[in-house]
């Protein structure tokens, strides 16, 4: 238990940011925007099902931290595993989901010091808040795209925890330049770089986990989450969101400020524009001059081809093997 | 099995034990607060909260090492910090050259970096007293005194209670899986994504499990007379001592705040 | 007369529309240990959650003589003190402590008796010394004895028990064994351990299918080798295999 935990906890490449790491503006806002969405969270879920569901949700919120100990190997040491942010949303809303993933966060923040507490804040906001949101309105487009077809479970699950996680990523690199702590045409690359393979990871485990459960206990899918509302608006807010977080970053570093010009000063953007990591090499849309203009069209057609080819993809997959991997048997219940 | 990682620390009977969590709590947060915002560069106001620090892990009879141990967990994260180096303007240090990369590292460059490096040292090493001095629960109960939201606080003691009940069953069917399968190992087993399908069967399985404990407790619950509304008893009163441990200590941070400005 | 407990055809079926007890009728006297015995799947556990009305289906639930119904539910709860089988369910609360007051808080009681009768119902089962513990910290056996205590400290004229017994090592078992006896409640106890049963229970219900196939007293019944072959039963005295 204690390698699995220590492999849990320690993980590189984990979105908890540490105390120090972001300016006090940045964590003050990111505090506010996060209470702000936590309260209605609060709202929703009491006006639904009030404390009736508390201990589901306590004991899901253990589940999601257990859920991230389980790991499997992919090369070289490293592990994949969860998060789990979208597998909350779709099984249990968007606003149940706020609530789990925020007690999941704190939770680690006080017991195993993974996070900080007064940047707490931030972490809620991009692993509670915003992955909750965009997850699930991507998983009800695609959903409706599937017109509930099996394959739309599979397809949903996958892009939305896929999203979820390089838009959190994305959202922590914004957080980091900000503050000043990272360069902002590093951190984004690098973090998202880095969480685009994280997150197919995320993807599958979310497609595995849906697969047994839709096997096992359909009902537990097919229910609407509570306090989740009219469906219809989500997905804008889901993909509106996501593209907010994905569009800041290209045009939060293409405007030259004064860190800007010194890195430019000692030769950095050249260092930086040959960096090994750096996934699509410049932002630059070719026939577009406008450099912000093109910044975002090249962001916006990267995420829409990857979205297409991962649609397209799990629906290849689903089709081919219908049949969800078993882990182990029912679980028990009393007679 | 039980998974002991600050616990072992926590029947400790020191006047950091003692004191009351609303009080610990808040004193945690005004000491990451004021490391948070001392200047880049102030090394005086550093060294007075490491030492403050040090002060209240001797105090409260923790193995100095065992935190500082413990303050590495947030040491990879020194990454996302390390371009400071080079994108602050200044005098020229050093220049790294690797192929076609020239960074140059300046001196307030590598000031901000070491005082980053430093704020999360210190913040973690507050977190880890905090945690190490008071049980879970006090802490719930404290939180509850705090006014933090009721229902969030009743999850999060729904998930602390539950917390290590789930990672043992987790830790059941990561057993199991690694029982089954003939080889051990990366490279073993079929393909990357079946693997990750296996874990996420793994993970829907723990998924039902649990909602099943929670319809168990739920009933658990309703058996012993719960209506839809929570109810707990009143937190304990601040003692004297509570009040004159805290003043002590903040007055020792305004001043360590001085120092740094 | 008044019964501690008294089922009248009772009957229950899942969502699924799979029955679990097909008219179930029952009377218990006050300060009667009755023990409940058949297979898995035979609707024990079902029958334990329709005595203070977590589970309703059709047929009349009595209470000493008061019908369960949504207006009393409280009452009910109160008198009828309900142990669940893992006491990790049952202790939910994040110390001894706070586990045993939740009863007494939930039925309205005022703090300075909620705490006295945490005191005492700990006492009661021998764990005074562990109200500030955590759950999570404490062997099987002494999970069992404090989800005893959170229902005494309910003051119940009525204990009902899922497999006390189950997963206790042997000390444990004798430990828990000397503790039921010793408890002056009504009680109905639902168990696989066919030596509890003879030891402490002098009436015995068998429960199988949803159905009483017999009820009398725990000697003759545990005799009848032909009834404990129907039902999946094994006497508890050992006999070699055939």
């Amino acid at each position: 238990m204690i390698p699995i935990l220590a492999d849990a906890l320690l993980a590189p490449a984990r979105m908890h940011i540490p105390d120090g790491f972001l300016s006090t503006p940045v964590y003050l806002a990111a505090w506010v925007l996060a209470l702000i969405a936590l309260g209605v969270a609060l709202r929703r879920t009491q006006e639904t099902l009030g404390e009736r569901q508390v201990p589901l949700m306590g004991v899901l919120a253990a589940f999601i931290f257990a859920a991230q100990m389980l790991n499997f190997p992919v090369a070289g040491g490293t592990s994949g595993h969860l998060i789990g942010s979208a597998l909350a949303a779709i099984l249990m809303g968007p606003w149940a989901a706020m609530l789990i993933m925020t007690s999941v966060v704190a939770v680690q923040a006080l017991i195993f010091q993974d996070g900080g507490l007064l940047v707490l804040g931030a972490n809620i906001l991009n692993m509670a808040v915003i992955a909750a949101i965009v997850s699930y309105g991507t998983y009800q487009l695609v959903r409706r795209l599937a017109g509930d077809r099996p394959w739309g479970t599979f397809a949903g699950g996958f892009i939305a925890a896929w999203l979820s996680v390089v838009v959190a990523a994305i959202a922590t690199a914004l957080e980091l330049g900000f503050s000043g702590t990272s360069a902002l045409e590093v951190a984004v690359p690098a973090m998202a770089g880095v969480h685009l393979l994280i997150g197919i990871g995320e993807g599958l485990i979310t497609v595995g986990a849906l697969g047994f459960i839709r096997a096992t206990r359909p009902d537990l899918l097919s229910a609407e989450p509570m306090g989740a509302g009219t469906g219809g608006r989500w997905w804008v807010a889901g993909l509106g969101l996501a593209l907010l977080v994905v569009l800041l970053a290209p045009l939060a570093s293409s405007f030259p400020d004064g860190l800007e010009r010194v890195a430019e000063d000692y030769g950095f953007i050249e260092a930086a524009r040959n960096a090994p990591y750096r996934i699509i090499p410049d932002y630059l849309f070719p026939g577009v001059s406008n450099e912000a203009l093109a910044t975002i069209l090249a962001g916006l057609v990267g995420t829409l081809i990857v979205f297409a080819v991962t649609l397209g993809v799990v629906r290849g997959s689903t089709r081919a093997d219908r049949r969800p991997p078993t882990a182990d048997g029912r679980p028990q219940t009393a007679d | 099995m039980h998974i002991h990682l600050l616990d072992q620390y926590h029947t400790g009977r020191s006047p950091v034990h003692r004191l009351d969590a609303r009080v610990k709590l808040l004193l945690t947060l005004a000491f990451i607060l004021v490391a948070s915002l001392t200047p880049a560069g102030a090394w005086p106001a550093y060294l007075g909260l490491a030492l403050l620090a040090l002060g209240v892990t001797l105090a409260a009879g923790l193995p100095p090492l065992l935190v500082q141990r413990r303050a590495l967990v947030a040491l990879p994260f020194a990454l996302a910090a390390l371009t400071v180096l080079f994108t602050t303007e200044g005098r020229p240090l050093f220049t790294l050259s690797l192929g076609a990369w020239h960074l140059t590292a300046s001196e307030p460059g590598l000031i901000r970096f070491l005082s980053i490096l430093l704020k999360s040292w210190l913040a973690i090493q507050a977190a880890i007293l905090l945690a190490a001095t008071t049980p879970f629960p006090t802490l719930v109960v404290a939180m509850r005194a705090l006014h933090f939201p009721r229902l969030l606080v009743a999850i999060i003691a729904f998930m602390g209670r539950y917390l290590f009940v789930l990672a043992d069953e987790a830790l059941r069917l990561h057993r199991a899986r690694e029982a089954r399968s003939a080889v051990i190992g990366p490279g073993s087993g079929g393909s990357i994504a079946w693997r990750a399908r296996v874990t996420g069967g793994m993970v829907g399985n723990l998924f039902l499990r649990s909602v099943e404990r929670s319809e168990r407790i739920y009933n658990a619950m309703l058996a012993r007379g719960y209506r839809g509304e929570l109810r707990t008893l009143s937190p304990p009163r601040l003692r004297p001592a509570d009040g004159v441990l805290g003043l002590l200590f903040v007055t020792l941070l305004a001043l360590i705040a001085l120092l740094g400005w | 007369m008044e019964y501690a407990i008294e089922l009248e055809n009772v009957r229950f079926a899942y969502h699924d529309g799979r029955p679990a007890l097909r008219g179930v009728s029952l009377r218990i006297a006050p300060g009667e240990k009755v023990a409940l015995v058949g297979p898995n799947g035979a609707g024990k556990s079902t029958l334990l959650l329709h005595l203070n009305g977590i589970l309703a289906g059709q047929g009349r639930v009595r209470i000493l003589g008061q019908e369960v119904n949504g207006a009393n539910l409280g009452w009910i709860r109160a008198q009828v003190g309900l142990v669940f089988q893992d006491p990790d369910d049952q202790l939910f609360s994040p110390t001894v402590f706070e586990d045993v007051a939740f009863g007494p808080l939930h039925m309205g009681l005022p703090e300075a008796e909620v705490r006295e009768r945490v005191a005492w119902a700990l006492a009661q089962v021998g764990m005074d010394a562990f109200a500030d513990r955590i759950s999570h910290h404490l062997s099987q056996g002494e999970k069992k004895r404090v989800a005893i205590a959170t229902v005494l400290a309910m003051k119940p004229e009525v204990l009902a028990l899922d497999e006390p017994t189950a997963g206790l090592d042997p000390r444990a078992r004798r430990g828990l064994l000397r503790l039921l006896a010793r408890l002056p409640q009504t009680m109905l106890v639902a168990t696989h351990d066919m030596r509890l049963v003879a030891e402490l229970f002098p009436r015995t219900v068998v429960l199988d299918a949803g159905q009483v196939v017999a009820d009398g007293p725990t000697g003759h019944l545990l005799t009848d080798e032909a009834l404990l072959e129907a039902h999946g039963l094994e006497s508890p005295y050992l006999s070699p295999l055939p």
